[in-house]
């Protein structure tokens, strides 16, 4: 009856109604449990050998007193207390102390290599009593039991002991204590001996793989009743001061968002991506083949950053410190000012020294101690070598969100090789908001560098490519000429300059011949008028003086032909005739 | 360690006398069945040299810890050396007296 009354309030209680939970402490892993461990309930945690259990098991009962003042109980069956407690002080876990203040119980039950021989029937009943004791001691909420199975080797009775292990989980139950079990990982099952048939509310698995000799650690959250989790597995890493769970998805996209421009430190550049450089917070991938000046770009936004009193952080997978601030110096980069003014720190190591999560805590770890304006991770394609595309693009990612919550910018430079350009770099595109691509162009002999910017979110980037200079006083950028034979860099860019000025020289020379000439020009030109002049001036003299001349040999022929009339009875209109006669001469 | 030379390889000496604890839990069937089985058991084989102490858990809960106790019922041989612990409700004499030391061990 009671069962049939439940039944139709099942779904919808349950949707309404949360689980109880038990927030662990423990970074990351109450994120993807959705708020803790079932309350009250025990949960299994299980792996192989040294993947991390005990430790998980230890810092959720440590959490529980130090976070949540709920007291635990911490049964071991295989390492005694004292080991224990010497294994997690490095973590920053005063066990002892804990002990002491009556707010933890370790007790150790030793079996391994107890002969225990059975001569009838038993039961578990002073394992029940001796739990109850240390769970009243302390008024535990918390309870961990490791490694339970350590039981099959020292108890031949098998039946009889999966009965007891039943009784147990219930008994724990009732008792109303957080429990974890932890339980080696056997053969095709999740534990060696089928315990995880008797704790069923929660399972966690955890992984410690190998792959190409780095190992990560990895936590899937198996079975959840009652409750939604995360699915996927997750990446953890047991650090200085524990457990980390670093779930990607769970990182949402709420960072804040900045019009701030940080200067790239080459001016040219500063415009090209439209008004005075990187955004502030925001992400930059330099990309290129192999010495491209990558490295270089990465430099001098170093240099400009410390240049504007903040700080950055260069983390270098493949140069030393050493011999980055010696190869900067060449081209008139001065670095180590800065790391002597304690603006810019370096951190180089292989990245196969630890594995990709370690790394990436390690990184943010320093990121929080010195925070940094910027970060330069150089190059992120050296991370491909101990991990695969997808595990460097989700570490990324994770490393992109965590710097963009800080507001830091970051820059990462990734080494395109020729073969295969842009394959981790497709992960990673969508992830950064401004893209520069670095390439070479042989030709002529030559080899020479280009840049340009595939992309910038929210800038109104040029569209122009540029030659990329590395000179001895820092990067500069040219026009690159484009003409018929293409794009001209290097040797045949100069080569066009000098001929555009040769040209020009000539055209200039030209002129000023021109200017001579004309002025020559002038000059004959202005010698001939003033000829001319002159001689129109002898000519007019010449004429005047005919004039007046002239005016009396008129009256004296006018008399002679006067007079010749008169000899020769002409009449007045001869004499006219003989003016028009005159005017003619006059003419002349 | 002197005192453990004569009981080496379960022959212990005939003056020595043997201590022996059983822890239980209350008045359960298994307690009551095996202190039953000890008595008897030590009425034929120690007679005269034998003491039993019995442990109930439930009133001496933190004994558990300090002894060790995980089983119960447990028989602890505290004395003669060295400690040997046997559980159950000793139903099975034969592996009491093998567990013990009274018998040499039988070959599995």
């Amino acid at each position: 009856m009671a069962g049939k009354a439940d039944a139709p309030t099942f779904g919808s209680d349950i949707r309404r109604r949360e689980l109880p939970k038990t927030p662990t402490g423990i970074t990351g892993l109450d994120e993807v449990t959705g708020g803790g461990l079932p309350k009250g309930r025990p949960t299994l945690v299980c792996g192989p050998a040294g993947c991390g259990k005990t430790l998980l098991a230890m810092e959720f009962l440590v959490r529980g007193v130090t976070l949540f003042d709920e007291p635990g109980v911490f049964v071991s069956f295989e390492e005694s207390s004292e080991d224990l407690i010497a294994n997690v002080t490095s973590l920053g876990f005063d066990l002892a102390k804990l002990e002491a203040e009556g707010k933890l119980v370790i007790d150790h039950v030793n079996v391994e290599g107890a002969e225990i021989d059975e001569t009838g029937d038993w039961d578990l009943e002073g394992l029940f009593l001796r739990l109850g004791v240390a769970i009243d001691a302390v008024g535990a909420e918390r309870v961990v039991i490791d490694t339970i199975e350590t039981l099959f080797g020292a108890f031949t009775n098998t039946a009889v002991l999966r009965s007891e292990l039943r009784r147990l989980f219930g008994w724990l139950k009732d008792r109303g204590v957080t429990a974890v079990i932890t339980g080696e990982r056997g053969d095709g099952t999740l534990t060696r001996h089928g315990i995880e048939e008797y704790v069923s509310d929660c399972v966690i698995v955890l992984d410690h793989r190998v792959t190409e000799q780095t190992s990560t650690r990895r936590l899937r959250i198996l079975k959840y009743r009652g409750s939604l989790h995360g699915t996927n597995e997750y990446p953890f890493l047991i650090g200085e001061s524990g457990v980390s769970v670093m779930p990607i998805t769970s990182q949402a996209l709420h960072s804040r968002v900045s019009t701030e421009r940080l200067s790239t430190g080459v001016p040219r550049l500063d415009s090209m991506l439209g008004d005075g450089g990187y955004f502030k917070g925001s992400t930059v991938l330099v990309n290129g083949t192999a010495g491209t000046g990558k490295s270089t770009l990465a430099s001098k936004f170093c240099d400009a950053t410390c240049g504007a009193g903040a700080r950055a952080v260069y983390f270098s997978f493949e140069e030393s410190q050493a011999e980055i601030v010696r190869n900067m110096s060449s081209v008139g980069i001065d670095l180590q000012r800065w790391v002597d003014a304690d603006l810019l720190r370096f951190r180089c190591f292989r990245p196969s020294v630890l594995g990709l999560e370690a790394h990436l805590f390690a990184m943010q770890k320093f990121i929080g101690e010195f925070d940094p304006a910027v970060v330069v991770m150089d190059p992120i394609s050296d991370l491909l070598r101990i991990a695969t595309g997808d595990d460097v693009a989700a570490m990324l990612t994770r490393q992109v969100d965590f710097l963009k919550a800080k507001g830091v910018t970051a820059l990462f430079t990734s080494l395109n090789s020729v073969a295969d350009p842009a394959r981790a770099n497709q992960q990673m595109a969508s992830h950064v908001d401004t893209w520069l691509l670095v390439k070479t162009t042989e030709g002529n002999g030559e080899i020479n560098r280009l840049l340009y910017v595939l992309k910038s979110r929210g800038t109104a980037h040029s569209n122009q490519i540029r030659e990329f200079l590395l000179t001895n006083h820092g990067i500069e950028l040219a026009d690159v000429y484009v003409g018929p034979q293409g794009v001209l860099t290097g040797a045949a860019r100069q080569a066009q300059e000098a001929q555009e000025y040769a040209d020009g020289t000539a055209r200039l020379e030209d002129l000023e011949q021109r200017r001579v000439n004309l002025d020559r020009r002038r000059e004959s030109v202005e010698a001939q008028t003033a000829a001319l002049w002159r001689e129109f001036e002898d000519e007019a003299d010449a004429v005047g003086r005919l004039l007046s001349h002239g005016s009396t040999g008129a009256e004296d022929r006018a008399g002679q032909r006067a007079e010749q009339g008169r000899m020769r009875r002409a009449d007045t209109d001869a004499s006219e005739g003989l003016g028009g006669a005159r005017d003619g001469n006059g003419d002349g | 360690m002197e005192s453990a030379n004569a009981s080496r390889l379960g022959t212990p000496a005939e003056d020595e006398i043997w201590q022996l604890r059983l822890y239980v839990a209350g008045q359960s069937p298994k307690s009551l069945r095996a202190f039953s089985n000890l008595t008897s058991l030590c009425e034929e084989h120690l007679k005269g040299r034998y003491e039993i102490e019995v442990v109930d858990l439930v009133e001496h809960p933190s004994l558990a810890r300090s002894d060790d106790i995980l089983a119960i019922p447990t028989l602890v041989r505290r004395l003669p050396e060295p400690l040997r612990k046997i559980i159950g409700d000793l139903s099975n004499t034969e592996r009491v007296l093998v567990g013990l030391r009274l018998r040499g061990e039988s070959p599995r």
